[in-house]
């Protein structure tokens, strides 16, 4: 008798947490969706922030993380493939695995600070080249482990049967093993890419915000999380609109990159 | 027996794993018969895999192994060549070109099956295309998989089953044109019908290619083979004809691994 009332009142109260979690994130994704499509007007996309519309903004956050990409992509599969094919078991990959791993989960703000002071302070302000630093530096960690682990997936006997066919290793690594883990990396990149274009701290003061458009990385450079934030503390209520928009369309970007990652996993698996 | 029908000689030959203080293998004589099945047979962890992966220094993947006593290679043109001296990179593929390998679990690439023939190929060296199209094409024959594959060769391998896969890497390694080819436990990971065609496939390429080949499964070893080497604790506890292993083994050793009282 006991045990079922045990058991009916932990079914009752699991059930009861997933359901505020849950709801919490509803409540988040209908305000927005409400607030957001209302605020939403044809000019949001044509515009400039000067002018009451996003355009330089989508333009701007895109150009950051996409370039900031360029740089944590190639450097974190290298260091991926070091730590799993060639440092395997030596003393300097498990230092770097977990320094990697404990830059994961450094916070966002930190690495703005730190850019702050290499990129913007001795050069006499904001620009463009910081935000893309900072944003790669938060992604390079991520990159090298998913690399790290998708490699771990690939079976010893392929890299063998490669080698037992005349092949050295590198290019049996190059051909055949980042070939085998193409799907889980290509998935881990897209995922880390969501995770940065939603970014605000590390954008805060390395490359702030520009109203105007430009593709001038050495100045100020336009950013549309940087922008939600400060449209949001302004009072006037086109100002918050535009925010609301903004936060929404962010939101949907962030949710369909994450919702291609998944379904590359899916499918290709 | 006559040297001049080895294709290969293993001779005092020793092994020690990296970080392992006792050796695996212990001063190893078996001699490799040319154009013959030679069969290891064994209870798990008595070195037969040690010893065949030695014998394309496939160990040499993982650093720190130690080689003792020699492995000699007899070429087509009558030299011979210690494989355990061999230190350039170069060499090492032209190794496994000559001796090649099938693992337990297939492994196709993960690419076309056109491709996967032609990978070791690409790798010596040929590029002109109507060369790989030849060479790949009498490889899927010799795999007795031409038929199965030949409207799907650009499709992925990673699509067949696993007695099509398992074949596919057979024609892989026969498209080089090795002298040896090693089978690590080629049909542990397959059902009975693919067992019974990789077995004939193997029975085949005798005409073509010495084989040594590992298995747990005593049958296949007495079906397949014409020499058998038992392994005992990283000893080579007898080796003989495989009638006269089956039939009248000198040790006791050897008797009551074969008929099942232990293993």
């Amino acid at each position: 008798m006991n045990r079922l009332l045990l058991n009916k009142i932990i079914l009752i109260l699991s059930t009861l947490s997933a359901v505020i979690g849950i709801g919490f994130l509803f409540w988040i994704l209908a305000t927005l969706s409400y607030k957001g499509i209302t605020s939403i007007h044809w000019s949001t996309f044509t515009h400039d922030l000067v002018k009451g519309g996003i355009r330089n903004l989508l333009v701007g956050q895109f150009t950051m993380a996409i370039l900031a990409s360029a740089l944590a992509v190639p450097v974190g599969m290298m260091a991926g493939i070091y730590l799993r094919e060639y440092g395997h078991g030596s003393k300097l990959a498990s230092v770097i695995r977990n320094l990697s791993d404990v830059m994961m989960s450094a916070p966002s703000i930190v690495i703005g600070v730190f850019v702050f002071a290499l990129l913007v302070d001795p050069f006499g302000g904001y620009n463009g080249y910081a935000g893309i630093v900072a944003l790669s530096i938060m992604m390079i960690p991520i990159i090298i482990s998913t690399t790290d682990n998708m490699l771990a997936l690939v079976p010893k006997e392929l890299r063998e049967a490669g080698i037992a066919l005349g092949g050295s290793k590198h290019k049996i690594i190059l051909q055949i093993v980042v070939k085998a883990a193409k799907v889980g990396i290509t998935t881990g990149v897209l995922l880390s890419f969501a995770r940065i274009i939603g970014e605000t701290a590390p954008l805060l003061f390395t490359s702030a915000n520009n109203q105007f458009f430009t593709m001038d990385l050495t100045g100020q450079f336009p950013s549309l999380t940087v922008s939600i934030y400060n449209l949001a503390t302004y009072p006037d209520e086109a100002s918050r609109e535009l925010a609301w928009a903004a936060s929404f369309i962010l939101t949907m970007i962030v949710l369909c990159i994450n919702l291609i990652g998944r379904y590359a996993i899916r499918n290709k698996k | 027996m006559a040297k001049e029908n080895l294709v290969m000689e293993i001779k005092d030959f020793s092994f020690t794993y990296a970080g392992a203080e006792k050796p695996s293998l212990k001063k190893i004589n078996l001699p490799i018969e040319e154009n013959k099945i030679t069969a290891m047979i064994g209870p798990s962890g008595c070195g037969k895999s040690t010893l065949l992966r030695a014998m394309n220094r496939i160990h040499d993947l993982y650093p720190g192994n130690k080689y003792e006593g020699k492995i000699n290679l007899y070429k087509a043109d009558g030299s011979k060549q210690n494989i355990l001296d061999i230190k350039k990179e170069n060499d090492f593929i032209k190794l496994r070109q000559e001796v090649g390998m099938i693992f337990q679990k297939p492994t196709p690439f993960p690419m076309s099956i056109f491709d996967n023939v032609a990978y070791g190929l690409r790798l010596s060296g040929i590029k002109n295309r109507s060369e790989l199209e030849g060479r790949v094409e009498k490889a899927l024959k010799g795999a007795a998989i031409l038929d199965e594959t030949k409207d799907r060769l650009k499709e992925s391998a990673l699509g067949m089953s696993g007695g099509q896969q398992q074949r596919l890497c057979i024609a892989r390694a026969v498209a080089l044109k090795p002298r040896v080819l090693l089978f690590d436990e080629p049909t542990s990971a397959l059902d009975p019908f693919s067992t019974g065609a990789i077995e004939e496939l193997i029975a085949e390429l005798k005409e073509e290619v010495s084989v040594v080949i590992v298995t747990h499964n005593m049958q296949q070893a007495s079906r397949l083979s014409d020499y058998t080497a038992f392994m005992y604790l990283g000893d080579l506890a007898e080796y003989d004809k495989t009638e006269k292993i089956f039939l009248n083994p000198t040790q006791k050793l050897t008797e009551d691994y074969i008929t099942g009282r232990f293993g």
